[in-house]
């Protein structure tokens, strides 16, 4: 038999259909769906009577649009648009019997978080959602990505999808990363290497040593950014760490069937001598704590480094990078750690999780954010709030300084109240930092939550190595 | 879904590489719970002020390029987000073809769900282009899907590249979902086989 990707594996399992020209219909098992990118699909089913095919597969919550002030019950809270769209997947999701975690859920949280959080995502699966960040649930060997509207109502009305297959890119990081360096580090530093174009028209095997070493919520945030590689979808091949956060979640299997499930997950993997289109790979010892300085996610540097100079590139990114150090207003030359913070925000379906509220939490023990900072946290699902009530990290936060809020994408995206005023500078833990992301006018700088809590105290971009080493 | 055949119409140049979603169509605008009347804010924080005064510097609100149905843009058009938002703000504006030597994949797959047509050329001919469309509202160019060309106002014509399943559906303005439905019995049985292979699923 063939040598096989452990993409291959897990397409060649789901197609239903193949046409003449290559176009396949591909079975989806699981549909995740938010308040944003839903309402309309929603409305084309009722237009043409159709019915939601699988609704024990469509999972639904709100995030993008949900204010994360402890006050959001208060419907005040919310503008009149935020609130007709978060009313209108209430209305939606009971029409349709789907599965539903309404705001006022104790699990609700970021849709890429709830899912596995949940046990609806699992190895070999399917898994698709109007939003570009669902290659997070990669992470567990599913073949995950982000879709449009159109094709959200095609899976709602058919649980399949139209699709043709994409090629195979092996990103492998050998040995270990260093003290200091995270998952952020790597899928940043991964596309700092191919370029926000490097991955378009391929799905991501991301494998290694170090990609062994991270946790699941590591491999997430790895997972999470393939797609601002240009990758739809990152995959990570599961194994023992993978069958261990899944078992007992609540709609994982039990029992033989669990046992079932293990001995076919332990079937997905690249097959020796499988055919790679392309290959990239770094030393995970040579990875550095990076931050970006500039409107796309490959603007990124290690945080040692100063910022560069348009006449650094070449072809259209001259006038890019020209366009960006005016938009983030920063000279090249510069000392990225000379760079000003006015805000830092921690959260967001990259780092929201509890490893990483963790991260920043060991950053800040102790210590207080620089004075007029304004901070906050905000836990990717009520579940890692109140986890990490319980281990006392927020209370470190809330001693620090920062703001301790409810689940949701808020700063992200600034769909909700929590933007950037122009001009304001944001030490961020998401995973855009495009003009405008925040908040028109609003300079984002990607880092990982270490990176993001040192910034908080001293007030500038800095080093969370040397924060480390004072609090040895 | 409106059909493409053959569309001449002005060309707008935006030579900038790694136009985002978030350009095309900023996020206050996503909440919406309609696909119309997002043409307003296409490309919204390039093409107004914070007070909503237009920036008469940028291309579509220049007089040559107002009724553009054309664009010829810088590589990856379309990063970022999934956001339908982006081809309905396009569409909506009377944006109907998009000529560059890359597009982020969704973007690109949410473009032919709208009727339409994202082109990938080599970077010589985008230049030729590009070009072209800065002579102004003038020089025309002609995008025929029949035939797989694009041509520029003085008659230069290169070809492009696509797939059968996307131009016929294009071509005759398909629901795609009703193409699907024509396959439910292979649905069924898929789902019969999945459930025997992988109950948990």
């Amino acid at each position: 038999m063939t040598a096989r990707t452990l993409y291959d594996k897990i397409w060649d399992d789901h197609v239903v259909h193949q046409a003449e020209d290559g176009t396949c219909l591909l079975y989806i098992d699981r549909h995740l769906v938010h308040e944003v990118t839903s309402p309309q699909a929603f409305e084309g089913l009722r237009m043409t009577g159709r019915k939601v095919r699988a609704p024990e597969k469509t999972i639904a919550v709100p995030d993008h649009n949900v204010p994360t002030t402890l006050d959001r019950a208060n419907a005040a809270t919310m503008t009149e648009d935020s609130r007709i769209q978060v009313a209108a997947l209430d209305t939606n999701a009971k029409d349709f019997g789907i599965n539903y975690y309404p705001v006022s859920d104790v699990r609700q949280g970021i849709v890429h978080i709830v899912g596995p959080e949940q046990g609806w995502t699992l190895p070999g699966m399917t898994v698709v959602c109007g939003d570009s960040h669902t290659a997070t649930h990669g992470a567990f060997g599913s073949l995950a990505h982000g879709i449009g509207t159109s094709e959200v109502e095609h899976v709602l009305a058919t649980q399949t999808l139209i699709q043709r297959k994409g090629k195979n890119m092996k990103v492998e990081i050998t040995g270990s990363l260093r003290p200091g360096v995270t998952a952020k580090d790597i899928t940043l530093s991964v596309i700092g290497h191919t370029g926000t174009a490097g991955g378009t028209g391929y799905v991501i095997e991301y494998c290694g040593q170090a990609i062994r070493e991270l946790s699941m919520e590591g491999r997430m945030t790895v997972c999470n950014m393939a797609i601002e590689g240009g990758a739809r979808a990152g995959l990570i091949a599961p194994d023992e760490k993978t069958f261990a956060y899944c078992m007992g979640r609540p709609h994982a299997p039990k029992g033989a069937a669990w046992e079932a499930a293990v001995a076919y997950w332990k079937t997905l993997f690249s097959d020796e001598g499988a055919h790679w289109d392309k290959v990239v790979t770094l030393k995970g010892e040579d990875i550095a704590p990076v931050v970006t300085w500039g409107t796309s996610p490959e603007d990124v540097l290690p945080i040692t480094a100063v910022v560069p100079s348009p006449s650094d590139f070449t072809g259209g990114k001259v006038e890019a990078v020209s366009r960006a150090l005016d938009y983030m207003g920063l000279t090249p030359g510069q000392k990225l750690t000379d760079i000003a913070i006015d805000t830092v925000f921690i959260g967001s379906c990259t780092n929201g999780r509890i490893e990483d509220l963790r991260a920043a939490a060991a950053i800040l023990k102790g210590k207080k954010i620089k004075a007029g900072m304004r901070a906050m946290v905000v836990p990717g699902s009520g579940l890692v709030r109140a986890q990490a009530e319980e281990e006392g990290l927020a209370q470190i936060f809330l001693d620090a300084g920062f703001e301790w809020r409810l689940a949701g994408c808020s700063m992200c995206l600034a769909m909700n109240p929590d933007q950037l005023q122009p001009g304001e500078r944001c030490a961020a833990t998401s995973n855009r930092n495009f003009e405008g992301r925040q908040g028109r006018g609003g300079r984002t700088h990607l880092v990982s939550p270490g990176m993001a809590a040192a910034a908080a105290i001293t007030g500038h971009l800095t080093d969370v190595r040397e924060i480390m080493t004072e609090n040895v | 879904m409106e059909k493409f055949t053959k569309l001449t119409g002005i060309a707008a140049p935006m030579p900038l590489v790694n136009i985002d979603t978030d350009m095309i169509i900023p996020k206050q605008f996503l909440k919406t719970i309609q696909r119309s009347g997002l043409g307003k804010n296409l490309f919204d924080e390039m093409r107004y002020t914070q007070d909503g005064a237009e920036i008469p510097d940028f291309v579509l609100n220049q007089p040559a390029y107002r009724k553009a149905e054309i664009i010829v843009a810088g590589d990856n058009f379309g990063c970022g987000s999934s956001r339908e938002h982006a081809p309905w703000a396009l569409l909506d504006f009377g944006i109907r073809c998009v000529i560059s030597t890359s597009f982020a994949d969704i973007f690109f797959n949410n473009c032919f769900k709208n009727g339409i047509l994202p082109i990938v050329l080599p970077q010589e001919q985008i230049d030729i282009l590009m070009a072209d469309a800065r002579k102004g509202a003038n020089a025309r160019q002609t995008v025929d899907l029949e035939a797989q060309t694009v041509t520029t106002s003085d008659g230069q014509s290169f070809p492009f590249p696509g797939d059968a399943h996307r131009k016929h559906c294009l071509l005759n303005g398909l629901d795609d979902i009703g193409l699907t439905l024509e396959k439910a019995a292979a649905i069924d049985s898929f789902e019969a086989k999945n459930a025997a292979l992988r109950p948990w699923a």
